[in-house]
């Protein structure tokens, strides 16, 4: 009876569905950020597995078509750029020469501390994107020999920083242009941080939304680099 | 048009992201091929952002389902993450507010030079 359920063509897809939809509903609850949805329905969706003893790739079998369904959901980023696209021409110079800045920045200051504290390359590859939205992170890192789940990890505290200690950032850097943190906070955070960029002004908001889809491009094009592979 | 014909357009790039990737000599992700083929498609007009527009945004706001099934495949290496899970915290840490920095710092520079060079 149990097997059948596991097995079945929908138990993937109804799980995924189920330990999601908690998560959501925790943090909609709470609103605490350290209570991130993704993470709570992660931890659901472990616990559950192990204790009901189903091997993750009787899971896996029938929960592959959410993931696959990752390669839309980042095409459809497009729309973020298409819909900026007057703002984006008037800062095109800062947005390109900012992002390049970012990226760089990540990808070695990310590859210099993972070397200087030897850490073994399947981690330092699923690292590597941290900084760049989850949907890109998690192709970057698997076509450079990392593992999707450790790099949206990677992603995820990222994206909490960002949304959470942004504003002190701010006050650090002393940064007061708001298209110099909007793109700021984009390039750290991504879509996470995107969300506190928004409520810090519409300028910013706009401006994280074309940093997170400009890093991700650039970061996936720059980490094709021998140096980071 | 309908969320079916919406989502027909969308894994119609996505084919052809795959195609542009095969035939590629570098591997860059074939998701990050299509946003730029669905970007060139919208600027050139080709594609209208009507036709797009309801599953870009009920995509964009359901995002995080898509990630559930690769979060709960860490599981499968917690060997691996485990013994090296504090510097792998530290370093998410460490490097956030430095990109927030050197990426913040450097636009700000470049809109201060942008103000001064349109005063009369």
């Amino acid at each position: 009876m149990m097997n059948l359920i596991i097995t079945s063509p929908f138990f993937g897809v109804f799980f995924t569905i189920i330990c999601w939809s908690f998560g959501r509903w925790v943090q909609q609850k709470t609103g605490c950020f350290l209570l991130n949805g993704l993470l709570v329905a992660a931890a659901v969706g472990i616990v559950f597995l192990v204790i009901f003893d189903i091997p993750y790739e009787t899971y896996y079998e029938s929960a592959s078509v959410i993931q696959d369904m990752l390669a839309p959901a980042t095409a459809i980023l497009a729309m973020n750029i298409y819909r900026q696209r007057h703002i984006l021409k008037e800062y095109f110079i800062p947005v390109l020469v900012g992002c390049l800045a970012g990226s760089l920045t990540s990808l070695l200051s990310i590859l210099g501390l993972c070397k200087l504290m030897s850490m073994d390359s399947v981690i330092t590859a699923s690292l590597l994107p941290k900084s760049v939205t989850t949907a890109i992170a998690v192709s970057i890192a698997e076509s450079n020999g990392g593992i999707g789940g450790i790099a949206v990890a990677g992603v995820v505290i990222a994206g909490l920083m960002g949304t959470i200690f942004s504003p002190i950032f701010a006050k650090m850097f002393k940064i007061t242009d708001p298209v110099a943190e909007g793109l700021g906070i984009g390039a750290c955070s991504h879509a996470l941080g995107t969300t506190k960029a928004l409520e810090r002004g519409e300028i910013q908001g706009a401006m994280s939304s074309i940093a997170l889809c400009v890093c991700g491009i650039m970061t996936s094009i720059l980490s094709l680099f021998p140096i980071f592979r | 048009m309908n969320i079916f014909g919406q989502l027909g357009i969308v894994l119609g790039i996505c084919l052809m992201g795959e195609g542009v990737s095969y035939l590629l000599p570098i591997t860059v992700p074939a998701s990050v091929i299509s946003l730029l083929l669905l970007i060139g498609l919208l600027f050139v007009g080709i594609v209208k952002e009507k036709q797009v527009a309801g599953i870009a945004d009920f995509i964009t706001s359901h995002m995080t389902i898509f990630f559930v099934p690769a979060c709960i495949g860490i599981m499968q290496h917690y060997e691996l993450i485990l013994p090296q899970i504090v510097p792998f915290l530290f370093i998410g840490v460490i490097t956030t507010p430095l990109v927030y920095g050197v990426t913040a710092w450097t636009v700000q520079l470049m809109m201060a030079r942008k103000k001064e060079d349109e005063k009369p």
